[in-house]
């Protein structure tokens, strides 16, 4: 099948591959059977479940009994988050609780603090620098004696940013405080040994790996208390009722076991400097995030006067997928909360362009960005109200 | 009607009838670099609050009719922006600017074939850069009087 269009917007979703989906395929029929039971299908099913649990552990650098399987990012990041805080709550440690994250984090984590808030826990937003990393001073001054939790991305959704996980960890190993770490958009580029990151809980998903989409995991290291935030047949541990998603579990560690064969992202890296060279070579453009410490895919720019959702549209009839933190095309009409953390600069965000390279993207597809972009930027700076 | 006609499309989807396409990828009257301002009656300029564009509206006014006899914009807005201000131009062309500024959002969407439900304020902008232009012309007309 030859393609159409170009898509660069994997940090959204990837495609799934199709060696995984080759893989997944038995267990929407042929194996079918719930794991719990008890005749000899389920315990083929069962046996599918286990099979990738160790596997993804192998990948994690951690025992298989310390991993949960969910139903996605989001739901990985809520367990963390929520069900840590509240074990504790419930323990009656302390009696208000303080928790800390960054600005830039993924609603799915931001959300979650908020509605922590309303439990009666104080948390801190950290900022981040301009380049979108998070300064470590800055963490090491928010730690209160109250503080239970710390939950800081591993990679940027919108910037690509890495942060320093390993040596966020070592700061919060002295004082036993649990730390978390949302590494949906690093999985794929990043190393990912969690003893090496130091982390107590972590978050990955299928969909941003060439996974199938619902399905998630959160590595709970071996003796961090955590409260379910489901509640039923009490499969994973308790931790995550209801029946396993077979077949999208099978998919995630496919997805895994094909990630660790490949070189790491250096093909995306080579176009992702040459696509951002060329891009930068527009007047009045501005790069958005750190330009080294950045994922291999990831690529942010800001074109002043040009309003983001008109850009992606126009590249859209070009057939040319990417996204914009513009708050035109927010449902909630807000900027980028990432784009206004690192620039303070609501009309960078209306300006910003994303654009996300997988391992398909060629020089080619590349080019074809470049070019379209450079033409429609122009024919949006024509009709723009500022100058 | 086509199958991109949604007139309220609630939250998050940017799906767009053909007619505001249309518009968007071809934009009738948008103020070039070859027009002079200078030679236009009345300038406009709004702000959106709720999404922080901007919106500019030139008019050309004939004198002794009152009738808009060109209509220029330019905007940091979104397509909706875009298409809507499109419309309006067309709209308001040919018209006096008292027929012109009785023009409403709920017209200009119409026209479009509708707009999805929190994309209606950009509708909003080029109809308030416009009153703002009319508004702008009529105290002109008065100071010089
Ligand atoms: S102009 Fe901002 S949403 Fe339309």
């Amino acid at each position: 099948m030859t393609k159409d269009f170009v898509y660069f917007d994997h940090a959204a979703t990837t495609p799934t591959d199709k060696r995984v989906l080759k893989k997944m395929l038995p267990y929407f029929d042929a194996d079918f059977a719930n794991p719990s039971s008890l005749y000899l299908p389920a315990l083929k099913a069962k046996k599918a479940v286990d099979g990738s649990r160790a596997q993804i552990a192998k990948f994690l650098n951690c025992k298989p009994s310390e991993i949960i399987f969910t139903a996605g990012g989001t739901e990985s990041d809520n367990l963390a988050v929520l069900g840590t805080a509240r074990s504790l709550k419930l323990k009656g440690e302390r009696v208000k609780g303080h928790i800390i994250t960054t600005q830039i984090e993924h609603p799915a984590v931001l959300n979650a603090c908020r509605q922590l808030k309303k439990e009666n826990f104080d948390v801190t937003y950290l900022p981040v620098d301009r380049d979108g990393i998070v300064k470590l001073d800055g963490l090491k001054k928010a730690l209160r004696k109250d503080t239970v939790l710390v939950s800081i991305m591993y990679a940027n959704n919108e910037i690509g940013t890495i942060q320093p996980i390993a040596e966020i960890s070592k700061i919060l190993a002295k004082r036993k405080i649990l730390f978390h770490s949302d590494a949906c958009q690093a999985a794929g580029y990043l190393p990912m040994d969690a003893k090496k990151l130091g982390v107590d809980l972590l978050t990955i998903n299928g969909s941003k790996i060439y996974g199938p989409k619902g399905i998630g995991v959160l590595y709970i290291k071996k003796g961090v208390e955590i409260e379910p935030i489901t509640f039923g047949g009490g499969q994973e541990n308790g931790l995550r009722s209801g029946t396993e998603n077979v077949p999208a579990i099978v998919g995630l560690a496919a997805a895994i076991s094909l990630l660790r064969g490949k070189g790491k992202g250096e093909s995306e890296k080579k176009l992702r400097d040459y696509i951002i060279q060329e891009l930068l070579k527009i007047p009045n453009s501005k790069l958005n995030g750190h330009r080294t410490k950045r994922l291999p895919n990831n690529i942010n720019i800001s074109f002043e006067g040009v309003e983001g959702e008109s850009l992606v549209l126009y590249l859209d009839k070009e057939k040319i997928y990417t996204s914009t933190g513009s708050a035109c095309s927010s449902t909630s009409l807000d900027p980028s909360h990432v784009i206004m953390a690192i620039t303070n600069d609501a009309e960078r965000a209306h300006s910003s362009l994303r654009v996300t390279l997988g391992r398909s993207t060629t020089k080619k597809d590349a080019d074809k960005l470049i070019s379209a972009t450079k033409k429609y930027v122009k024919k949006l700076r024509e009709m723009s109200a500022v100058k | 009607m086509s199958k991109y006609d949604v007139k309220d499309i609630g939250g998050y989807e940017w799906i767009y009838s053909e007619k505001v396409q249309e518009h968007f990828y071809n934009p009738k009257n948008v103020m070039t670099d070859d027009l002079k301002e200078k030679d236009f009656d009345a300038v406009g300029e709004v702000g959106s609050p709720a999404c922080g564009d901007l919106m500019k509206i030139w008019i050309k006014v004939d004198p002794k009719t009152k009738k808009i006899t060109d209509l220029r914009w330019k905007t940091f807005g979104c397509a909706s922006a875009i298409a809507s201000t499109s419309v309006l131009s067309e709209m308001a062309i040919g018209k006096t600017i008292n027929q012109a500024y009785k023009i409403t959002p709920l017209q200009i969407t119409k026209k479009l074939g509708g707009l999805p439900k929190r994309k209606i304020h950009c509708s909003v902008l080029g109809d308030q850069a416009l009153r703002a232009a009319i508004d702008n012309y009529n105290k002109k007309i008065l100071s010089a009087a």
